[in-house]
């Protein structure tokens, strides 16, 4: 064996590389099938990282929708819910970098909202109950509409089919309990220059 | 002398504890009005069970506690509820918060109480259960149920029980003061907690070496009690419950456990006294010793307050100078926060109340950019590298703050302390601790959201299936119908469905043609009529062939066959009409 080798050593060697890319090859084959993985994962992701309302605001019915369409190449910066911090988290995990929020398809605002029935004025016609994507409207036809405030996303979409107007979108009131502290302003680059006007600020905090 | 350990960082502030230990613990009348806010505590707000106008004795429950990590709050003083409504109260937000108002009647009544001495043979459950209902939060700084702290679980065995009476931040002297007055009641509230955590073997009392008063106090009561009182030196932070486990045993609490899970419970020396209170003599938490201390107050002194009573009732019986201090600070100068109004009350983990004169601390200076010192991270009791956390922070970059363990910050402040730029750094850390927690909060309502509404789209999926199944089946019944045919007219409907053939069709026109024979009347009116209606083509064709013949026109041969035609015509129908007839 060891004479034939030697004797066509270029045989060999062909023989040697075929037989490994034969193994290889079907290791590969093997594990392709036994770890495939279902489904696109990066739109998993992206969906991770949308805000989750299913306001559609995006042109999409619901962030699904939208994730896989920026899958397939479309814009990132087409959610006003998500603002320009998802869009910014979008681009890191693409790699792309990170355009304006397109005002097209709304406005980013800070304050939160939620949908809120005024109960005497709605005559129960379930318009806004089809219509949350969500199921976060309570109720039945011809009896009163309640929304479950922990449930809503605040996406709107309840509003514009409501034959009586008797929905309005109210910003989510801070209480104690989500109270945060907010970065301390950024000192400048020569702070003695700022000592008349910080020391009419009230102070924040007693750092001793 | 009983081994300890140093903990890495650390600063050592001026002290200023002996002006508040002059006198004992002091009493102040009772003030008009005393405010009982509903979340003293960690976990749910309690639950109001007293309306407005309803008169209260000392010591009644006025608010249940909702859910297991919750408490009750009791009536600190007899007296009328005023008001049940939004106030003030100690929190750095400055925001209002649901409270109770009491307006006292000064008689201070109790409601009737009574406790129980052989707690020895009582079992830890009970126990456990008194001290909840006694509205017991830890009084260290936290406010964590006690009743929960005491009830790890059987999965979780308690060796060591620690009691911190460190009290290192300046300033502060309520636990200083109270061990020296109170050492036996103390003592007592350790072996009640001794019995409910089924004695541990290892029961320590940490202290610092800056309390001589203190210790000596202890010594005669723990004697042959198995308690040993372990004294450290004075350093800040060492009263943090890592840091004193630390110091204490040598076993560093890991990131994101609590005590129980190594075998430790760690209690607050002012806690001990309200659970020894609350077992042998069976009286709620109502009141507890505050520090009303800092130079712009006359009397430096600790107090029996009353939970509830306003700030202000305390400044103003101890000659509080407006003109001489800028702020009232709840806690101490490291870790305390400035009272949005003097009109919050104290509450159940109020250890002090510092009214600083201007000269003692100065308004914070302007924060400077950082020149990387790195003191900061010297100072850092829990080892971390604030200056990184600090960038982070300001880059809101929460991957790496928590990459740097920014949640075992402890907020000690001592990273601010020695900050040559006075970079309020404590700041940064707790904004951005809020902005994870808030993200992380977003996160599992978005996930929440996703949830519920691909199960909303997955029901409207279903329900449009199940609308196109009974139109199947609706089809498929109608096609059954037609398929056995009960009657001619049902074949001819059924013969009459879309079909593509053309076989289909003429067989289709024939069945139409066929139940158009149905009627023999209507066939041989039908017949009569075409006979008329032949005879007169007949007539007119020959009289136009008449005319032509005698004219000699060229169209003679047509129209005798048009006449030929319709004479045929004529005679068919003729013949169709006998058979009819016969």
């Amino acid at each position: 064996m060891i004479e034939l080798i030697s004797q066509n050593p270029i045989l060999a060697a062909l023989a040697a590389l075929v037989g490994l890319a034969i193994v290889f090859g079907a290791l590969l084959g093997f594990a392709a099938e036994k770890f495939k993985v279902e489904g696109d994962p990066i739109v998993e992701q992206i969906d991770e990282l949308l805000p989750q309302t299913q306001c559609g605001q995006c042109g999409f019915p619901g962030c699904r929708p939208y994730a896989e369409s920026i899958a397939n190449g479309d814009e990132i910066n087409k959610c006003p819910p998500g603002g320009q911090s998802t869009i910014n988290a979008i681009a890191s995990l693409l790699d792309v970098p990170a355009p304006e929020l397109d005002a097209e398809h709304g406005e980013e605002s800070d304050v939160k909202t939620v949908a809120y029935i005024r109960e005497d004025e709605c005559i129960g016609c379930t318009k806004c109950i089809q219509a949350c994507p969500v199921d976060a409207i309570m109720g039945a036809a011809k009896f009163m509409h309640t929304v479950i405030t922990d449930e809503c996303t605040g996406c709107d979409l309840c509003v514009e089919p409501c034959p009586v107007d008797c929905i309005d979108m109210l910003p989510v009131v801070e209480t104690i309990a989500d109270w945060r502290w907010s970065i301390p302003p950024k000192p400048g680059l020569i702070a003695t220059d700022k000592r008349g006007e910080l020391a009419n600020q009230p102070v924040e905090e007693d750092a001793a | 002398m009983i081994k300890t350990w140093v903990t890495p960082g650390g600063v050592h502030p001026p002290e200023n504890k002996h002006q508040s230990v002059t006198q004992g613990i002091g009493h102040l009348p009772i003030p008009e009005k005393l405010v009982i806010p509903l979340s003293q505590h960690i976990g749910a707000a309690a639950i109001p069970c007293v309306e407005v106008g309803q008169t209260v004795l000392k010591g009644q429950v006025i608010a249940k506690p909702a859910g297991v990590v919750s408490i009750p709050m009791h009536a600190p003083t007899s007296g009328t509820i005023s008001a049940i409504e939004h106030r003030p109260i100690a929190h750095s937000s400055g925001m209002l918060a649901p409270c109770i108002e009491i307006t006292s009647d000064g008689a201070d009544n109790w409601i009737e109480h009574e406790g129980i001495s052989d707690y020895e043979h009582i079992s830890p459950a009970k126990l456990l259960e008194m001290v909840g209902n006694a509205g017991i939060t830890g009084m260290g700084g936290a406010g964590f149920p006690s009743a929960v702290k005491l009830n790890p679980g059987r999965q979780r065995p308690i060796d060591t029980l620690i009691i911190n009476a460190t009290e290192c931040e300046p300033y502060i002297t309520a636990d200083d003061s109270a061990i020296r007055e109170r050492a036996e009641e103390i003592v007592e509230g350790i072996k009640i907690l001794s019995a409910i955590l089924d004695h541990p073997h290892n029961i320590m009392i940490g202290i610092e070496d800056n309390k001589p008063e203190a210790i000596e106090a202890l010594a005669p009561h723990v004697d042959g009690t198995g308690i040993s009182v372990v004294v450290f030196p004075t350093k800040y932070p060492s009263g943090g419950e890592k840091q004193l486990i630390y110091i204490l045993t040598g076993k560093e609490l890991p990131s994101g456990k609590l005590p129980a899970d190594i075998g430790m419970v760690c209690i607050n020396i002012g806690t001990t006294y309200a659970i020894k209170r609350a077992i042998i003599d069976g009286e709620p938490l109502v009141s507890r010793v505050t520090t009303v201390t800092g130079d712009a107050v006359g009397i430096q002194r600790n107090y029996d307050t009353l939970i509830g009573t306003p700030v202000s009732h305390l400044l103003t019986h101890n000659e509080y100078d407006e003109q001489a201090g800028g702020r009232v600070v709840m806690g101490g100068p490291m870790m305390g926060f400035t009272l949005p109004s003097a009109e919050v009350p104290i509450v159940k983990t109020t250890n002090c109340i510092l009214a600083p004169s201007y000269a003692e601390i100065p308004d914070d200076e302007p924060a400077q950019p950082c020149i990387r010192c790195g003191m900061c991270a010297e100072a850092c009791p829990a080892s971390l590298l604030p200056q990184q956390l600090f960038w982070y922070a300001q880059a809101e970059d929460h991957e790496r703050l928590e990459a740097h363990n920014l949640f075992d910050c402890i907020e000690c402040g001592a990273c601010s302390y020695v900050c040559p730029s006075n970079i309020p750094l404590v700041q940064y850390y707790r904004a951005a601790k809020g902005e994870i927690r808030h993200a992380r909060e977003e996160k599992v309502k978005a996930d929440h959201a996703r949830e519920r509404f691909e199960f909303h789209k997955q029901r409207i999926e279903q329900a449009e299936r199940e609308k196109e199944e009974k139109r199947a089946a609706r089809r498929e019944a109608a096609l059954k119908a037609k398929a056995n045919p009960p009657a001619a007219k049902s074949e001819t409907k059924s013969e009459a469905k879309p079909s593509s053939s053309a076989a289909d069709i003429i067989a289709a026109a024939q069945a139409r043609a066929a139940a158009k024979q149905a009627s023999p009347e209507d066939q041989q009116a039908k017949l009569e009529r075409t006979i008329a209606a032949a005879e007169q083509r007949l007539k007119v064709a020959e009289e136009k062939l008449a005319e032509a013949i005698e004219s000699n026109s060229d169209k003679q041969a047509v129209l005798s066959a048009a006449v030929e035609n319709t004479r045929q015509k004529l005679e068919q129908s003729k013949t169709k009409l006998a058979e009819l007839q016969a």
